[in-house]
């Protein structure tokens, strides 16, 4: 018997990428399965987003490769990952600002040409932010920033994606709207989506995730349970204090 | 003095909403493009006059083979102005193909998309002069007349303080199909998918990727859409003002970029406004402009008037009229 080409849903093989000609990535390595939340911790410039940036196809790896699903993504652009479904939420939100709530979201849905699936959708994505819903007429871009962040997650949620990635989504946000935000990453999780989690906030991130990987200048430098890394020393002084 | 420029008015109402709505449409190829690249693209003026030139070919064509006898004039005119309008949307597609996206690719500075884009204004003009010249010998060329009807606005008879003003049945046409291409534009970029996605292109060219739309896609239809415009406003120009030739692009470009700024660049009904408001003053100015400096200046300095007014507007509101004002939290 042939060994199958993927044993991981998600999984990124040794990449190497570059911004213009800097090296960010070194030998990434690491992998998702199906209905896990998986954290990458580290800190500024450590590579991060520029990891999910290179599995999203808008960084394109020079070396490496990854697999999403049994197929090989490494060299297709972001238009044709996000098809497949994999779903990013950027870091800094970049929400649509002049478009209305509305839009913002319909853009999510942008590759479903059936109305009624696009409108069950919309419901779906007002159960987790029943605020999103008074504001359906308003720019995206007069919305607070804890708003935007819904919005932002709404908006993949709007892909129904198989795999969201979320970069940073507490930054610059107070703390009880952080709170929010990683409750419903949780239930969304419960409820079957896996996810990738950046995150500089490293003790929420750990708290939720089954896994988690730590980044250090483009190297995956440990690895573990969530909990195993949070009692882990180095972690601890590095992340945690 | 005063009750001269009244007198006047009814017809540079007239001629400056003709000239008004050329200038309009024309600038919504401008402000689009610049809209999604942050790219002036200084070779839309030459679109404009190659779609003049196409459709002149077309019509000499169909006058060689006997229709404009046979068929009504508006057939004619609406076969004319749909080829010249897909053959420049096409043309504008090819453009942005080979000059303007190896560039992109390679991150090239934006003034570098800018040169290549006068580059190829030149080259437009050369390969019309060049093949015009060839054809028939001359490089200006006047279009078998049409839609020469001519009305007088009796309008004195009513209100005797203005005088009676004239127009031809292709001001009619002119502006008809205008309107029709600035409203259906409108209501495509504002409630339409692709509008839509046009607009977030616009807005987040990195995040639009994301959203699974394919924003090289999303460049060619804008081109093809702002240089179909374009080119379908060449043919009006041919038909309303009869002459053309290779250089008529360069400076009604100017003057149509110069309406997309004055409307805010990037914004499509600022467009639309600026160079209606441009074609006014211009025809104002043109009546009037011996009159008001009491013959110190003719009508031939009505480009400066024009941009006069803009280094106004300018100057208090440099964002343009209608310039984005919408307050971005972070």
């Amino acid at each position: 018997m042939t060994e199958p080409i993927a044993k991981h849903f998600l999984e990124v093989n040794k990449i190497d990428s570059y911004y213009s000609q800097i090296q960010a990535l070194n030998g990434i390595e690491l992998y998702i399965d199906q209905g896990e939340i998986v954290t990458l911790i580290g800190s500024n410039g450590a590579g991060k987003s520029t990891t999910l940036k290179s599995i999203s196809g808008q960084v394109r790896p020079k070396k490496g490769s990854i697999i999403f699903d049994g197929r090989d993504i490494t060299k297709f652009p972001a238009h044709q990952t996000a098809g497949l479904g994999i779903a990013q939420v950027p870091e800094g939100r970049r929400i649509f600002p002049r478009l209305t709530v509305r839009e913002n979201l319909q853009i999510g849905a942008f590759s479903v040409k059936d109305k009624s699936v696009i409108a069950h959708r919309l419901e779906r994505v007002f159960t987790y932010f029943p605020r999103l819903k008074e504001r359906l007429n308003q720019k995206g871009g007069t919305m607070s920033g804890g708003e935007q962040q819904m919005l932002a997650i709404g908006r993949a949620l709007m892909m129904k994606p198989k795999l969201l990635m979320l970069d940073e989504p507490s930054m610059g946000l107070a703390p009880i709207i952080v709170e929010q935000i990683f409750d419903i990453i949780k239930e969304m999780n419960k409820e079957g989506m896996t996810i990738l989690l950046v995150e500089q906030n490293a003790f929420q991130a750990l708290q939720i995730a089954d896994r988690g990987y730590v980044i250090q200048t483009g190297q995956i430098v440990l690895e573990g349970k969530g909990d195993e890394l949070m009692k882990n020393e180095q972690v601890r002084e590095a992340y945690l204090a | 003095m005063l009750a001269q420029i009244i007198q006047n008015l009814p017809q540079v109402l007239i001629d400056g909403l003709t000239l008004g709505v050329v200038y309009a449409v024309v600038a919504i190829g401008y402000t689009m493009v610049y809209g999604i690249l942050e790219l002036i693209n200084f070779a839309h003026g030459d679109v404009f006059m190659t779609g003049a030139f196409i459709g002149a070919t077309v019509l000499f064509l169909m006058l060689g083979m006997g229709f404009l006898a046979a068929m009504p004039a508006l057939i004619v005119f609406l076969i004319v102005i749909v080829v010249a309008g897909i053959a420049t949307g096409l043309l504008g597609v090819g453009i942005e193909r080979v000059a303007y996206r190896p560039l992109r690719r390679k991150n090239a500075p934006k003034l570098i998309a800018l040169i290549t884009s006068i580059g190829i204004s030149f080259v437009l003009e050369d390969a019309v002069r060049f093949i015009a010249e060839l054809k028939t010998g001359n490089y200006i060329v006047t279009a078998p007349s049409m839609f020469n009807h001519k009305f007088t606005l009796d309008i004195h008879h009513i209100m005797p303080f203005f005088d009676n003003a004239t127009f031809q049945s292709s001001f009619l046409l002119v502006l008809a199909v205008t309107i029709v291409m600035l409203v259906s534009l409108d209501l495509f970029v504002n409630k339409t998918k692709w509008g839509m996605a046009m607009r977030a292109v616009a807005q987040d060219r990195d995040t639009a990727s994301l959203m699974t739309i394919n924003v090289n896609r999303v460049i060619s239809v804008t081109f093809f859409i702002g240089s179909a415009l374009g080119g379908a406003t060449g043919v009006l120009f041919m038909i309303q003002y009869g002459t053309i030739d290779p250089y008529i692009g360069f400076i009604l470009g100017i003057k149509a970029f110069t309406a997309a700024v004055l409307g805010g660049i990037g914004n499509i009904r600022g467009a639309m406004f600026g160079g209606i408001m441009l074609g006014l003053l211009e025809m104002f100015a043109a009546a009037n402009l011996s009159l008001i400096t009491h013959g110190a200046m003719g009508a031939e300095y009505k480009d400066v008037f024009a941009f006069i007014i803009l280094i106004l507007v300018l100057i208090f509101k440099p964002e343009g009229l209608f310039g984005k004002a919408v307050v971005e939290k972070v």
